[in-house]
């Protein structure tokens, strides 16, 4: 994943098209906007607003509201180091440090050469496998912090 | 697809007489390959073993005598890849892209691979099939047996399984009354958390006033350590879909929702798939098998709140809004989503449905306890041997459970508490083992079923720490509407990494106990007024791990950093290095060669790599 280019009217209104205007479906359209920009541009919302005809402000809210959205540029690949109850009594808590110290950033930071950036997920439901690394939808079960370093150099 | 199933049916007779048709076409003697390609085997490199199996089937033009199924998971997750060879049911674990060319060749000559079979750990032995290890033998599979069965993006194998069967018997020889007469006699209680009546929630939304009635399927899921909803979405969508048509015949909706976590993209993936079949069929959509009833489902993808797990929360979500919740003077039921009654139940409760219309609710009501019906699914995981997801009768003991099917705790590790019901649930110590796992019972025990997941704890998890997850955990997902919720839990937050951080002090257990009661008293809704449960909880079975960190400035279990330091056992230790190399801030030094390292305490951050590194145990965590 890379940041793409900056975000048109047009690519923006065919994600609202394909919810038929749906108000509705505001966290499925960030959802696509965000997997189409890797983060939700500020034109972009601009755009929702307009095409939906709701409040710029309800916008804002959703888009700040679920953990799920960034309004920043994110890194090429995303890190999601699970925190589920599982993860954690597996010692969860010290791979996320592990990794935050290797790339020394902390959760919700990406590297400044736009590398990775470090999010948390609460659970992603694998509980068996925790503690749970994903990269780029790409899971690593039973991580430890040993494991970290070769995990990260595998990725450019 | 078959011809004629591009066709609507337009009656239960037609659906039968397509039931007959895939039955007839099918050879039950056939071999048949069962890979799962949930999302736990996938972790694990599922995706391999499927490719090579396709390659090698392809390769030996194998197609006739080998069928391939890629399933939903069948809950074993702990020995995943799973692959199981019908109709004889032979369980290979562990299943690397290796081993594939040697399965497929052993097969055909109807020969058994011993080296990929189980071995119990109990007696040594290897069990060849999945029936009899231990682990499912001792379950009660109504609902996840049939993923291994079904392949989710095939209606077809929902269907030969007797699929739609119970819609096709509500729409024809039941009244909307009837159904749910006959799911309140059944006793049918919501597996999402607070184990309401689902009849009377229906009945409640049916005699509602109101221009029309919506029907939501929750898949959200968020407590964190449950994934059962997500594993039957995956694995047997149809199952959910029929229990939803049903449900919304039954009270009169002709709009029904998904709602499913972004989190869980292969169960988004399979729910539209099912979507889409069933509408083909005529299973969805207009004039439902020539009933004239009409219901149409649509997904909606959740954002990945916690607090979305309230009724009003998530609906507030689905109409586009933040997922706040509000207070409940009136029920979702009367006013729910844009302000018409609304029937929320979650994937499992769903799923219970057409086996109840199927069956009879004398049947179902012979299952499980006095006060809840059926069934429950858990999430088994934690530190125990078999983690993955199982299914047993509700009033089942929990040690059952825990040594029985779960195996046991790791590593000879001592036994300390189980967590249930996610953040809003508690924690049962050793001495309530005996308890009978059910709605009641649980509740009494200070803890709830919630969803069902159960995290096993050993001697190593900090009872205090664990508390702090979950104060933080809900810190961070509460909505901020009501004060108690959001500052009361930050306070709380504040207390409990005090403590953790060996700055306790004397009457911070009475300042949390205080602080918990106005929560329960006065949070707007559930998020608020159960968060205190895992503090309360453990302090109830607990306290004297609270005491050791506010008095002695000790963690009992060696997990909160401020309060354990390291050391090397000169003894044990042979001077390999693995913990220098792994030390990220140098403050471990090679003393030369087969002399014990030295670990310098100024530098050590505490961070337990090379007690992680360490096999031979020379690293003391104290």
């Amino acid at each position: 994943m890379t940041t793409k280019n900056k975000p048109t009217k047009q690519k923006v209104t065919s994600i609202l098209d394909s919810y038929e205007g749906d108000p509705g479906m505001l966290v499925a359209i960030l959802q696509d906007i965000q997997a189409e920009y890797n983060y939700l541009p500020k034109e972009s919302l601009t755009h929702i607003s307009e095409g939906l005809d709701i409040p710029m402000t309800q916008v804002y809210s959703v888009a700040t509201f679920f953990k799920a959205f960034s309004l920043k540029p994110r890194g090429r690949h995303i890190i999601n180091v699970c925190l589920g109850t599982a993860c954690h009594v597996r010692g969860a808590g010290r791979v996320l440090e592990e990794i935050g110290r290797q790339l020394d950033i902390k959760p919700g930071e990406t590297t400044g050469d736009f590398r990775f950036t470090m999010e948390t997920v609460n659970c992603v439901g694998a509980c068996a496998l925790g503690p749970i690394v994903v990269i780029d939808g790409k899971y690593s079960g039973q991580m430890k912090t040993d494991k970290v370093k070769t995990l990260l150099e595998s990725y450019d | 697809m078959a011809k004629q199933s591009n066709n609507r049916l337009s009656s239960p007779q037609e659906l039968e007489a397509l039931r007959e048709s895939i039955i007839k076409s099918r050879d039950p003697s056939q071999t048949c390959i069962v890979i799962c390609g949930g999302t736990g085997c996938l972790a694990l490199g599922a995706q391999e073993v499927i490719t090579n199996f396709q390659r090698e089937i392809e390769k030996g033009g194998l197609e006739k005598k080998l069928a391939l199924r890629i399933t939903g998971c069948p809950g074993f997750c702990e020995r995943g890849p799973l692959v199981v060879i019908k109709p004889e049911n032979i369980l290979y674990q562990q299943v690397k892209g290796e081993d594939v060319v040697e399965i497929v060749s052993e097969t055909v000559k109807g020969k058994i691979v011993d080296r990929l079979l189980y071995i119990d750990p109990d007696t040594g032995r290897k069990i060849t099939y999945e029936h009899e290890v231990p682990f499912y033998k001792k379950q009660k599979r109504l609902l996840l047996g049939d993923n291994s069965n079904i392949d989710p993006t095939d209606i077809r194998d929902y269907l030969a399984l007797g699929g739609y069967a119970a819609l096709g018997k509500a729409l024809s020889n039941m009244s909307p009354e009837g159904i749910i007469a006959e799911v309140k006699k059944a006793g049918l209680r919501g597996r999402g958390g607070g184990g309401f009546p689902t009849a009377t929630k229906w009945e409640t939304c049916r005699n509602a006033e109101g221009d029309t009635r919506y029907i939501i399927c929750n898949c959200d899921e968020g407590d964190p350590g449950a994934f059962m909803d997500r594993s039957l979405m995956e694995g047997n969508p149809h199952s959910a879909l029929e229990g939803m048509v049903i449900g919304a015949y039954a009270i009169g909706g002709h709009q029904g929702y998904i709602y499913v976590r972004n989190e869980y993209p292969l169960a988004v993936k399979n729910a539209q798939i099912a979507i889409e079949q069933a509408e083909k069929l005529g299973l969805l959509g207009k004039n439902i098998l020539g009933s004239r009833f009409d219901f149409n489902v649509k997904i909606s993808r959740g954002g990945g709140a916690f607090v979305c797990g309230e009724s009003t929360a998530l609906m507030a979500s689905l109409e586009g809004k933040v997922g706040e919740p509000r207070a409940k003077y009136v029920h979702t039921s009367e006013k729910g989503l844009w302000e018409q009654p609304t029937n929320l139940n979650n994937v499992e409760t769903w799923a219970n449905v057409p086996l109840i219309i199927k069956n009879g609710a004398d049947w179902y009501g012979k299952i499980g306890s006095q006060g809840s019906k059926g069934t429950k699914i858990f999430s088994l995981v934690g530190k125990i041997n078999n983690t993955g997801l199982i299914e047993v009768p509700m009033g089942v003991a929990l040690k059952d459970i825990i040594y029985g099917i779960g195996g046991g705790i790791p590593d000879g590790k001592k036994f300390k508490a189980v967590q249930t019901g996610g953040p809003s649930g508690g924690c049962i110590p050793e001495n309530l083992l005996n308890l009978p796992v059910d709605f009641d019972e649980l509740d009494k025990a200070g803890s709830m079923m919630g969803s069902g997941g159960m995290i096993i704890m050993d001697e190593n998890t900090c009872m205090v720490d664990i508390a702090k997850y979950f104060v933080n955990f809900l810190e961070g997902e509460s909505c901020g509407k009501c004060l108690p919720c959001r500052e009361g839990l930050k306070r709380m937050s504040q207390i409990l990494t005090d403590i953790t951080e060996g700055r306790g002090k004397e009457g911070d257990i009475e300042l949390l106990e205080r602080l918990s009661a106005t929560l329960i008293d006065t949070s707007l809704c559930a998020l608020g007024s159960t968060a205190p449960n895992p503090v309360l909880t453990t302090l109830r079975y607990f306290r004297d791990e609270y005491e050791a960190h506010i008095k002695d400035r000790r963690c009992p279990a060696g997990v909160c950093k401020e309060l354990v330091t390291y050391s090397i056992d000169k003894e044990k230790c042979p001077g390999c290095g693995l913990c220098v190399k792994a030390c990220p801030s140098e403050a471990i030094t090679d003393m030369g060669k087969k002399k014990p390292v030295a670990l310098d305490q100024e530098k050590c951050i505490k961070c337990g790599a090379c007690y992680d590194v360490c096999k031979l145990g020379a690293v003391i965590r104290k």
